[in-house]
Formats: structure tokens, sequence, C-alpha cells
């Protein structure tokens, strides 16, 4: 879990994935051909052979906030990176790039909250103090670290280090692979599966796979989806950004039970994974996404449970060794 | 082949998006006889090309989505019956009371929606929501999880229905009725020496946000393209943004649509006594002129609609007339088209 | 199939025609009377006491009450439908059964306060692909009836789905029971009107002045999705359903418990109703005459007064055989 921990804690909002791409490069590189970030910043590993291409993709990108203006008290005001909802960061402390902390709170009530009536205070007494901090156009990101809690581990940005944290492990013990690999670590998907589409068009693959976090129906008084926590990855047929190509289907529930680890099936009628950016790309590419099941998403505490998340590495492992 | 024939024959297979390989095989065959060859790409768009025999003829896309509404099963209750989340825009409306067909694997199950009885509802004035639907299949728990995974794709048991005049009524006249249009343009053009070649496209995944439109383009760029599609029918309480039945096809004008091509179909909608009403369109047509118009170096695209009464409901009701004067315009248009300097600003 | 049958016939409350003339095709009784509403009543004489068994040949559905200029036709219902099931279904209107679908507004067009409330009656209409009002009048007179299409079909674990199950399975029930002799001097009647207010009961009841009566029904059951288990009435499955009290009646107490026992001593599954809502001919013919004494025993129905509503094989079988059997008791003993 150190590796999970380490991707989980790294900083890295939409756009300003640098730090994440350096960490996990130096974990691929002994492990394939090529590795290499495109104009984008997608990190791209490759590991070369001479089958068709099948490519990976998890987000290294993690949402955040941007600081839009500076008052004269030093309290900044801020704009969303990503999906925030104001309920989640009521209170919640937050880390910029320079390491400077500070915690969001709110004007008057928490009733009719809504991002523009937050903001981020750092412990400036005045604007020049701040000033000295940060600037307008910084980021930052929450700052609540990895914690277990028994089988289950929380953290901030789980979506989708956990996925990150599965596509690495599964390319570092993969024993064979068939297939011309591309390992792609993603940015800016919390934007909208920007790096995806980039990415895939210069991999052109045949079939890709999208491992990304999703959403469970396991607790008090939930409203109706398929995944539960435990019960190993999920196989997503359908979200709001695609619905799953027959033979991406065939291939992953083939995995999985060669695998020989217990799976889910879902099918949901929103959110957006990356395989909604591949598939699209040039001629059309067959894709699917596995769901790593996780609760309180994009929250500062996003929760996993861990024999998932090696379920999850097996099932990639799988899929790389078995090749299409 | 009469117009409503094709109809009959794209309507009966099922289609849903993501899932269109029955109502692909119809569009092959009724593609393959007019047709020089016909190809299918990676998400199932399938191609039916006619060569004019011209050296560098111009090629020209006639496209309409093959794709339709449907339902996917997203978890089992306690009572055996099954949740569902929908592929494509429906109205939780008209759900309700409907009959079904469950697809698991090779099996077919019969079903019907069923909701929590009105008289427990609270608020009587408020519809049901599609969390609060369910389809029974009959079984209980147990056996429903043995028959049943999430994911498997349920499907309306809406049947065509002639009613009077030229007016149909089916499951999927969006965009059925649209590809029996660009069929019949096929055929027709059999007869014609055209100096363009023409690809016929049926799209997949319209329905999901113009997907399949948008990698068709990508890979053909063509020098023009037709979409055809469905636009909203006048009826009661529907009089804006709407059009009356048996008086199409329906030419859009706006920034989504190339100027010289819509001026060319209004000319020769003129020409040959055909009549057309116009829809302004001030941006997204939502249809599959919207992602034609911008792929690879951009194609001048023309969109042809016909009306359609409850789009996105059970039954949406059509008429015949519309969809086979859209077939005479596109074959009038293609016989004069060359290409050149025709759509040159 | 004698229930497909049945359930198929196009039979509206005041427009029972077709279901009449089947069963009027089908039954042999030393009388035979079709009063002044239409129903019919098939007298076997007997010695014994006056049995009254009856079940409702009407179903819910439509008729027309207008056209608008552009020949979409305008409609009531005959009977409690709920706008919810109505959007968007397939109709057979009057006698030429011209097909037609209930309008509904493309969800495209509604507003957001719109997509979440109900589309009131008043804003839905037939459509008959009709091009304007005098298309439509060529094809529809104003007071045509209509039903709504469907066909009879088994499914799951041996579950029927169907139009007018309420109360086809009634009549199928009734005709099933006169191919048996009872020595009792036994009315079988087929009532019309009873979805519009129990009203052929009214009269059939009046002019046979039974002791005893037995109403065969479809009821309610909602032992489906969303519905807490004290909210269910009946179950699918469970067996046949007897009714304590509904809105119009109260069962006789000693006709209730003989019930009861016989379907104990026969090993026939009986639920009781859970419920006071509701109300069947029982209602008219109890408070008939001097009174008379009366029993309910329905079939359980999921989706009931829609198009699709559905029952179990079982539980149809449980009310033949239970119904029989009380006829026979009442051979046998005096309440």
């Amino acid at each position: 879990m150190e590796l999970l921990k380490k991707l989980a804690e790294c900083w890295a909002p939409s756009g300003r994935e640098d730090r994440i791409r350096t960490l996990i490069a130096s974990e691929m590189e002994p492990y394939v051909t090529d590795v290499y970030a495109d104009s984008m910043g997608n990190l791209i590993c490759r590991k070369k052979g001479n089958g068709k291409r099948l490519m990976f993709a998890a987000h290294m990108d993690e949402i955040g906030f941007m600081i839009t203006n500076i008052d004269d008290n030093g309290f900044l005001r801020f704009t969303n990176v990503g999906g925030i909802s104001a309920h989640n960061c009521v209170n919640r402390g937050v880390v910029f790039e320079n390491g400077t902390t500070g915690v969001i709170s709110y004007e008057k009530s928490v009733k009719d909250l809504n991002l523009d009536k937050m903001y981020i205070d750092i412990g400036a007494s005045d604007k020049a103090e701040a000033e000295s901090k940060v600037s307008v156009g910084d980021m930052a990101g929450y700052s609540e670290g990895f914690a277990l809690m028994g089988g289950r581990a929380a953290s901030k940005s789980m979506d989708d280090r956990v996925g990150c944290y599965a596509l690495i492990r599964a390319v570092q013990l993969a024993e064979s692979c068939p297939n011309d690999l591309y390992a792609v670590f993603t940015v800016q998907e919390e934007l909208g599966l920007r790096g995806a589409k980039t990415a895939s068009f210069n991999v052109e693959p045949d079939l890709g796979v999208a491992i990304d976090v999703s959403m469970v129906g396991d607790v008090p008084e939930s409203d109706h989806h398929s995944l539960s926590l435990g019960k190993g990855p999920g196989i997503k047929l359908k979200d709001a950004s695609f619905i799953i190509h027959p033979k991406a289907r065939e291939f992953m529930l083939k995995a999985a039970k060669a695998a020989e680890i217990p799976y889910q099936l879902e099918a949901a009628a929103y959110g957006g994974t990356d395989a909604g950016a591949i598939h699209l790309t040039g001629g059309g590419v067959p894709a699917g996404t596995i769901s790593i099941p996780t609760r309180y998403i994009h929250s500062p505490r996003e929760v996993v449970d861990i024999a998932d998340v090696e379920n999850t590495v097996k099932l990639v492992k799988q899929m790389i060794e078995m090749g299409i | 082949m009469k117009i409503e024939e094709i109809l009959k024959k794209l309507d009966a297979p099922l289609g849903v998006s993501g899932n269109e390989e029955p109502v692909r095989a119809a569009v092959k065959e009724l593609f393959a006889p007019c047709c020089n060859r016909v190809t299918e790409d990676s998400l199932g768009n399938v191609f039916g090309w006619y060569g004019c025999g011209v050296k560098n003829a111009p090629l020209v896309m006639l496209e309409a989505h093959q794709d339709e509404l449907g339902l996917m099963v997203s978890g089992v209750t306690d009572e055996g019956s099954l949740l569902f989340c929908t592929v494509g825009g429906f109205d939780p409306k008209t759900l309700p009371g409907t009959e079904v067909t469950v697809h698991c694997g090779d099996g077919k199950y019969f079903g019907v929606i069923g909701a929590k009885p009105p008289h427990l509802v609270k608020d009587a004035g408020k519809a049901l929501a599609i969390e609060n639907m369910s389809v029974d299949i009959g079984f209980k728990k147990e056996q429903t999880e043995k028959i049943v995974r999430i994911g498997d794709i349920i499907t309306l048991n809406t049947g065509y229905i002639r009613l009077a005049g030229s007016a149909v009524a089916g499951r999927c006249i969006d965009d059925r009725g649209g590809l029996a249009a660009v069929v019949r343009t096929m055929e027709l053009i059999q007869k014609y020496r055209l100096s363009c070649d023409v690809v016929a496209v049926a799209t997949v995944q319209e329905e999901l946000g113009l997907r399949g439109a948008r990698t068709a383009a990508a890979q053909l760029v063509p020098d023009a393209a037709i979409a055809v599609d469905v636009c909203h029918g006048v009826s009661p309480g529907v009089s804006d943004n709407a059009f009356p039945l048996g008086k199409g096809p329906v030419v859009s004008v706006g920034p989504n649509l190339h100027p010289k091509l819509t001026r060319q179909l209004l000319d020769r909608a003129k020409e040959e006594d055909i009549e057309v009403q116009i829809d302004v369109d001030s941006g997204d047509t939502g249809t599959d002129a919207w992602e034609i118009q911008v792929a690879g170096t951009g194609v001048p695209t023309a969109l042809l609609s016909i009306p359609l009464r409850y789009m996105h409901a059970n039954y949406e009701v059509g008429d015949i007339r519309d969809m086979e004067n859209t077939a005479r315009l596109m074959a009038a248009w293609l016989l004069g088209f060359k290409g050149g300097d025709q759509l040159c600003y | 199939m004698l229930l497909k049958e049945l359930c198929e016939l196009f039979g509206p409350s005041g427009w029972e025609d077709e279901v009449r003339n089947f069963i009027l095709s089908r039954i042999k009784a030393d009388e035979i009377i079709v009063d002044s509403m239409g129903n019919i009543i098939a007298h076997k004489i007997g010695g014994g006491k006056k049995v009254m068994v009856a079940a409702h040949m009407d179903e819910v559905g439509f008729i027309v009450s207008g056209f608008t200029d552009e020949g979409f036709v305008k409609f009531k219902t005959v009977g409690g439908i709920l706008t919810t099931v109505l959007v968007s279904k397939k109709v057979l209107l009057g006698e030429k059964r011209v097909p037609g679908v209930i309008s509904a507004k493309a969800v495209h067009l509604q507003k957001r306060d719109e997509r979440e409330k109900l589309i009131p009656m008043s804003e839905l209409y037939i459509d008959i692909g009709a091009k304007d009002k005098d298309e439509a009048k060529s094809l529809l007179n104003l007071g045509d009836y209509g039903i709504f299409a469907g066909e009879y079909t088994e499914f799951g674990d041996g579950l029927v789905k169907s139009k007018a199950l309420d109360d086809r399975v009634g009549c199928a029930t009734v005709l099933g029971l006169m191919e048996q002799e009872y020595r009792n001097d036994m009315y079988y009647v087929f009532t019309v009107q009873e979805e519009v207010g129990l009203r052929g009961a009214i009269i059939a009841a009046n002019r046979i002045r039974p002791d005893y009566a037995l109403v065969i029904e479809g009821t309610t059951c909602s032992d489906v999705y969303g519905t807490k288990p004290h909210e269910t009435v009946t179950n699918l499955g469970g067996g046949a359903v007897m009714t304590a009290m509904d809105r119009a009646a109260v069962s006789d107490r000693r006709y209730f418990e003989m019930i009861k026992n016989v379907a104990e001593r026969e090993n026939i599954p009986l639920q009781i109703k859970r419920t006071s809502m509701g109300g069947t001919d029982a209602g008219s013919i109890q408070r008939s005459g001097g009174g008379v004494k009366t029993a309910v025993l329905a079939v359980p129905c999921r989706y009931i007064h829609s198009p699709v509503s559905v029952m179990s094989k079982n539980d149809f079988d449980s009310v033949g055989r239970l119904s029989a059997a009380v006829l026979n008791e009442l051979e046998r003993s005096d309440i």
C-alpha cells in the first residue's frame, strides 16, 4: 500500500500533473520499452510488441481549486477545477503546489451554499502577505492524506490514483505481453476526458480499457447503484460517456473469468470515464471501463476496499497477459 | 421498393444504441442491391458505396442513424423485478404500463413496466421517476438473478401501425424514417447518370450524442453531406418549432448548415415541384449534421427532417409521403451535383 | 383458450356487445335473459336456495368526445384509468376498431416543471393519423367506444399479462362453473357497467332476488417494487382472494367463515384482501330487495386497469376450484 499512499498523496490538480507524471514514470521505466509524455502531458508507457495495440488509461489528475481573487484582508476567492461540490469542501484543508496550506470556509450560513460564497483562508493577515505566497491562477488540492480503515483505505484523490496504482502494478507483475501495450496515464480527465482524447488519437489503439473509480450503492439510504464495496472490480457497461462495444465487453468478461476474481457488472445513468473519449477516436475504437468501487467520490475522503484494488490489479494483469 | 415497404423492413429489427446488430443486418440487405459494395467500421456504422464511374468524382454522404432508444438493466429488486436506466432520452411518463422484451444472452423474456401503484403515490399529480419503476418479468429474485444480468438490453414491444391516410406509428420512426429515405434515394439514383460518387451511411449511437456520425464523417470527410433525421410534428399543444405532417421534408437553415448546399436543395425542390418546409435553427441542430460539419477539414452539410409527432415516446407518428419526398429531393439534387466550385463561397 | 379469447374481446362499460355475444354462444341454461341494460341472466332451475353467481363483462376503456380541426380525437376514460398509464399507448376505437395512439408531447419540448408532472387529461388526445376533422369524422363518431390494444401473453413463472383481466377472469370462472350441475336454483349472471359504478348488478339482483350471491372478480395486487409490505393488498401466487370489507360491501360474517373453512378443508390457497379500498358488484347485490348474503372471490391482478394487468395461473385455478367448492357447500348447509 506504500505505492498507493504515495500516489494518492501526490499533488496534481487537472492541468498541473507534473509531479504525478514524474512519480509514475519512475515506477514504470524499468518495466516498459518506452516512456514519454505527449504535448498535453499524458504519460505514455509502451511495451513494444507485434500484436494489436491494447491501450489502458488511468487518469493522473485530481479535482481541485484555482484562485480567482485575493482580497484586502488576504482571503482567496476560488473556482473549481473539475467536480467540486460546496458541501464537500466546507472547512476542509487545501494545499498549494509550493506547500502553502489553507482552509476553505463560507460566508454566513451553509444554507444555499455555493462556491461563490466560499473562500480560502491561508492565514495571511492582509493582501500583501497572501500575495507573497500565492497568485491568482494558482491551483490547490485537498490536503487530506491516506489512511487505512481496516481492510479499506481513505484518501483524497483515490479518483483516480487507485486506477493508476492498478495499472502500474499490473504492468510490473505481468509475465507476458502478446500485444503492443500502451499503459497511458492521462491528464485533465476531470475537465472532460481531455487527455484521453489526444492520447488515444496518438496511440490509435485496437481496443481501449479505462480504469477509474465508480459510485457504490451500499451506504445508508443510497439511491440504486449496482456496485458495492468489497465485491470485486466492476465491469462498466454503460455510463453517460459510452456504451460498451460488444468486442470490449467480451474481452473484459473473458479476462475476469480467467483471472478467477470476483467482479460486478455495472450500468450507470450518469458519469463518464476516459473510455468515452477513447471510443470516439479516429474511425472508432472498441472500449470499456474497469470500475473500482469507491465511496464518497469527489470528497477529500474517497474510500476503496483493498481487496477490490488487488483484484483490479489481477484483472488488468490478466488482460495484459491474455491479449486481444 | 415502395417507401413503406423499406420502412417496415427497417422498423421491425431492433437497434438500441450500441447494440445495433439486428437493424444493421437489415440495412446491409437493403443497401446491397443498390450499392457497389457495403462496408462496416469498428463501431458498426454501415456504408453503402455507389460509384458514378467518373474519375475523381466528388463524394457525397447521405446519412441517417440506425440506432433507437432502449433501456438497460441496472439491478434486481427484492421482488425480483428489474431496475433500469435509459439508453437515450426517453420520457419516463410514457413507460408505465408498457410491454417490453428483456434480452438476456440468447434468451428473450417478456416483461411489463410496472410502477408503484398510483394509489400509494403521495403526490398524485407528479410523474413517476425512472427510479420508481421496474420491469416485472414474473419471476422471484432468485430466478431473476439466474436469468438476467446487469447491462442486458430491454426493448419496448411497440409494433408498427398503419394509421389513417399515409400516417404511420412505430417504435422508432426516429430515424428509421430517415434511413428509409436514404435507401429509397439510392434506389432512385440507379436510373440516373450521376457526376458524383455517393456513400449512404447508417450511423450508430446518435441517441447517445451523435457518436457514430463523428467517427463515420472522420473517416470519409466527403465533399458534401446530407443528414436525414426527424423534427417535431405539430400536435395539440405543440406548435412552436413544429411542422405539420405530410408537407415535408423540412429543410433546415442556420449556422450548422451550408448555405449554398441548402439553397440548391430548395431550388431543386421548387423545380421538381416537391413541397418543403423550412426550419430555422440558430445553432446546434441536435442531429448528426452537427458532427459531420466539423469532421476533418470540414464538410458542407445540409439537414432534411421528417416531421414526427411524439418523438421519443413509445409510439412516434410520421407520414410516409414525407419520407418519399425526402428521397425524391435528395435524388434530384444528386443529379445536378458535380462538385468543383458548386459549393465554394 | 377460453380466458385468452375472453380477454381479447372488445367490451368497455356500455358497449359490451362482443363479450355478450361470445358468452351467449357458449352457454346453455333453462332460461336465458338479456335485460334492458345488457346483463346476461342464465337460469338453471333447481330445488333449493336461489344462488346468484356473477362476474362483470365490461372493462375500463375510452369514449370519443370530440375532434380537433387537425383531426385529433378527444376522449374521456370509461371507468377508473389513471393518466399514468395512458400516455403513448395503442388503443382501438369504434366498431371498425380504428387503431390510434394516445399523444405524448415530446420530452424535448417539455419545460422542466412539465417533465415532473403528469399530463392532465385535458391535454391528452388520440392520434388516428387523420389529416383533418373531416377525415377523423369519416372514421369515428362521437360516442364511439375504445379499449387498450394488447394481446394475452403468458410469461414468467406461470403468469399471464393481458388487458381486461378484470373481470374476464370472472367471466371465464363463471363459464367453468356453468359446466357443473348444482342442486340449488342457480342464476349465472354476466353483468354490464361494473366499472362505472356497479350498475348492471343493481337491476340483475332486483330481478333475481337471490338468497346468496357469489361475485367473481379481478382485484388489486401491489406486491411490487416500491411498495411497503403493509401496502401490498394481495400477493400474486398467494391464492384466491376473499374480501372482508371494501367501500361497497361488508361480507356476511357466517358466509365468510364458511368459505374460509371450505378453503382449508379442500386445501385451496386463500388470502384475505388487506385493504378496504375498491368495490364490486357485491355492493349492489347485497343491498337489493330485502338484502342478500354476498361474498367476493377474486384473482389478484398486478397493474389492474392498465393495458398490462398481470395474474398468476395458479391463483386463477384456485378461484375456480374454491368457487365450485363453495357452491357445493351451499347445497349442503344453511348459513
